[in-house]
């Protein structure tokens, strides 16, 4: 297999295909992609459920906003993905070669 | 006798004795020193202890009030977990140093008065860059010597501004200042060096990262802290700092997203929990203050965690950027336990410690009605988890297996990491202990359900936004690469525009110039002649630049301070 020899010889595990779990090796429960997803969903129903909590206490605030049901996640929600697509937006910007300040 | 031992000389003469032991006995006896040093400010009554009068100056060298015991229980604990780490290198210059620079961290807690304090902050910034430079590699010798020159500047402006408040008040106690005089702006801006301000933060970013595998673990616990003291004792409720926290607490998270050197993430993460302590004194409420000071006290064991468990990954791996790791939990799953503990500390979950100690802060900006800090914060604290709670475990110990398998980390190693660890529960399932220790009375509760369910239902839906956007592929993949910062301005601008400019004023100017520079950093060139070839200094634009500007600016000081008379 050469096209293999020749990957295994690259220093950097840098090609997402080369690499993963050697055949033979001890599978894990979160090789599994399908446990993943496991993940992934419950993580959807416990946001819901959370959200749905807040009709259930008297909500101590100090600002009129906050006491939207499930302001909190919402804003945290919102936040990530705005932050995520601005630092996006500004890798375009600051981003460089690895080797920018040793040229 | 314990009286007038100042607190911190155990740490900074007792670590210049470590080689001269060895083996298990080196170990114990590195160990025993801070367990002493704490032992001591357990037995310390309060009060202005050590009094000197030199001519007309009265010196307070040892000062124990609450606000600096805290301060000083947590400098001692981070020297303490911070040996344990460190206890099986080999190379015993930076066991010296890391002894040194703790002990002046811990003098500089205890200072009444503004020239001791001087000194420690001095000591403090030259002991650090060693273990920077311990690296050994050039990559660490420059950016060492970058850090050095924004160190010594903080050191000369906050001189500058001792001198000036001198001048003007007639008193060298370091109690309030504020910032309506000369001296006061001076010595604000030297703690704001040291903290991390906006655009005069970079040092942090640049070079923590670049120091040893356990260097930075000490790095990350005292520098910045002792800022935040600096700030707390002489700096409370001035407004424009709440302002100035705000931007801190903000603005870095943007690029702790996009920077692949996962140690490198942290250090913006750190500059954006300095936001929050910053926010904390500039309210300057009791409970902003015990707010600020609680979280330094937290963020020193979750960071200690944090920064150790990117440490062991750099040991066993060789590397610690994102773009080459993933799938470690195997190889390294107390390791990786370890950091989730600290990235959930971090984060704010409840039952961790944050939860206890960063609301503090949230809470009094609230209650003082600064809305849109209170909003910013908040979106800070959901940006927070989502790069150091979720991104460093991730690319880190999960995300895509990268294929390497390398051994867990040394046993001691974990044990550091599992005790900081446990602290770090520890403070957020007894908040009460820590509370006991801050500088007022503690009237706080975190445990309310409107907290707990609010702080859940922000975490996990950052959570939820962070896996969504991954699972769609919108999340910006790992790069090997760099980003500008503002060290951009000094490392690329003005070498490229300065350098013909000079060169232009021939050799005579440029020889002056360089004079200069070497007399005012006379330090630095003791240091480096130990250290390296003279060639390197020569051929490396930002080093030589750098000097150059250092000795500009106290021209500018000594010009401003007579102008000023």
């Amino acid at each position: 297999m050469p096209e293999n020899a020749n990957t295994d010889s690259h220093e950097h595990h840098s090609d997402a295909n080369a690499v993963g779990p050697a055949q033979g090796e001890k599978k894990y429960w979160l090789d599994d992609l399908g446990n993943v997803q496991k993940i992934y969903r419950s993580l959807w129903v416990l946001c819901a459920l959370l959200v749905a909590a807040d009709l259930f206490y008297e909500k101590h605030i100090e600002f009129p906003v906050e006491g939207f049901l499930g302001f909190f996640g919402f804003y945290g929600f919102v936040s990530c993905v705005l932050l995520v697509l601005a630092a996006t937006q500004l890798r375009k910007v600051v981003g460089r070669d690895e080797d920018y300040y040793d040229r | 006798m314990i009286d007038s031992f100042p607190p911190g000389w155990l740490l900074i003469f007792g670590g210049l004795l470590v080689p001269l032991f060895r083996g298990r006995v080196r170990s114990a006896y590195m160990l025993l020193l801070p367990a002493l040093g704490f032992i001591q400010l357990l037995l310390m009554p309060e009060g202005e202890l050590l009094q000197l009068s030199i001519f007309d100056y009265s010196l307070t060298p040892v000062r124990v009030d609450p606000l600096s015991l805290v301060f000083g229980y947590i400098f001692h604990i981070a020297a303490f977990l911070g040996m344990i780490f460190a206890l099986r290198v080999k190379d015993t210059g930076q066991h010296v140093a890391a002894f040194i620079y703790a002990g002046s961290a811990i003098g500089a807690v205890f200072a009444g008065d503004l020239i001791t304090l001087f000194v420690y902050w001095e000591i403090a910034a030259i002991s650090s860059v060693f273990l920077i430079w311990a690296r050994r590699s050039e990559r660490s010798y420059r950016a060492g010597m970058r850090y050095l020159i924004f160190q010594i500047a903080s050191g000369v402006l906050l001189l500058a501004g001792t001198l000036a408040h001198f001048y003007q008040t007639g008193s060298l106690a370091f109690d309030y200042l504020g910032i309506n005089s000369l001296g006061g702006m001076l010595i604000l801006i030297a703690f704001g060096i040291k903290c991390a301000f906006p655009l005069l933060h970079n040092w942090l970013e640049d070079a923590y990262p670049e120091a040893t595998v356990t260097g930075t673990v000490f790095l990350s616990s005292f520098t910045t802290k002792m800022a935040v003291y600096a700030l707390a004792r002489g700096f409370p409720g001035t407004e424009q700092l709440i302002w100035i926290g705000a931007i801190m607490a903000a603005f870095p998270i943007f690029y702790a997203v996009i920077v692949n050197d996962l140690r490198r993430v942290l250090t913006y993460s750190m500059n954006n929990q300095l936001g929050f302590m910053v926010v904390g004194v500039g309210i300057g409420t009791e409970l902003a203050l015990n707010g600020a000071a609680a979280h330094a006290f937290a963020d020193i064991l979750f960071k200690g965690v944090l920064f150790m468990s990117m440490g062991a990954v750099l040991l066993r791996t060789g590397t610690v950027k994102g773009s080459e790791l993933g799938g470690l939990y195997k190889s390294m799953p107390w390791t990786a336990a370890f950091c989730i503990v600290g990235a959930a500390s971090i984060s704010a979950f409840p039952l961790f410690s944050a939860f206890a100690t960063k609301s503090m802060i949230l809470s009094a900006t609230a209650e003082n009605h600064y809305a849109f800090v209170y909003f910013v914060l908040l979106f800070a604290s959901a940006g927070v988890f989502h790069h150091s709670g979720i991104k460093i475990p991730y690319f880190a110990f999960f995300g895509h297996d990268s294929g390497i398998r390398c051994k867990e980390a040394p046993r001691n190693m974990l044990i550091a990491m599992g005790l900081a660890a446990s602290l770090c529960i520890g403070i957020g399932v007894f908040p009460g202990v820590l509370y006991n220790v801050l500088p007022f009375p503690v009237d706080y509760e975190p445990y309310t359900v409107t907290h707990v369910i609010t702080q859940l239902q922000l975490l996990f839906w950052s959570a939820v936004a962070f896996a969504w956007l991954n699972w769609v592929g919108l999340y910006p993949p790992e790069l090997r690469s760099v980003n500008l910062d503002s060290d951009w301005l000094f490392r690329r601008f003005v070498p490229r525009m300065f350098g013909p400019v000079t060169r232009a004023f021939g050799g005579g100017w440029t020889r002056m110039l360089d004079q200069l520079g070497r007399r005012a950093t006379a330090t630095v060139q003791t240091v480096h002649r130990h250290h390296g070839p003279q060639g390197i200094l020569e051929r490396t634009w930002p080093t030589g630049s750098m000097a150059l500007w250092v000795a500009i600016l106290l021209a500018m000081i000594l010009l401003l301070y007579y102008y000023y008379r």
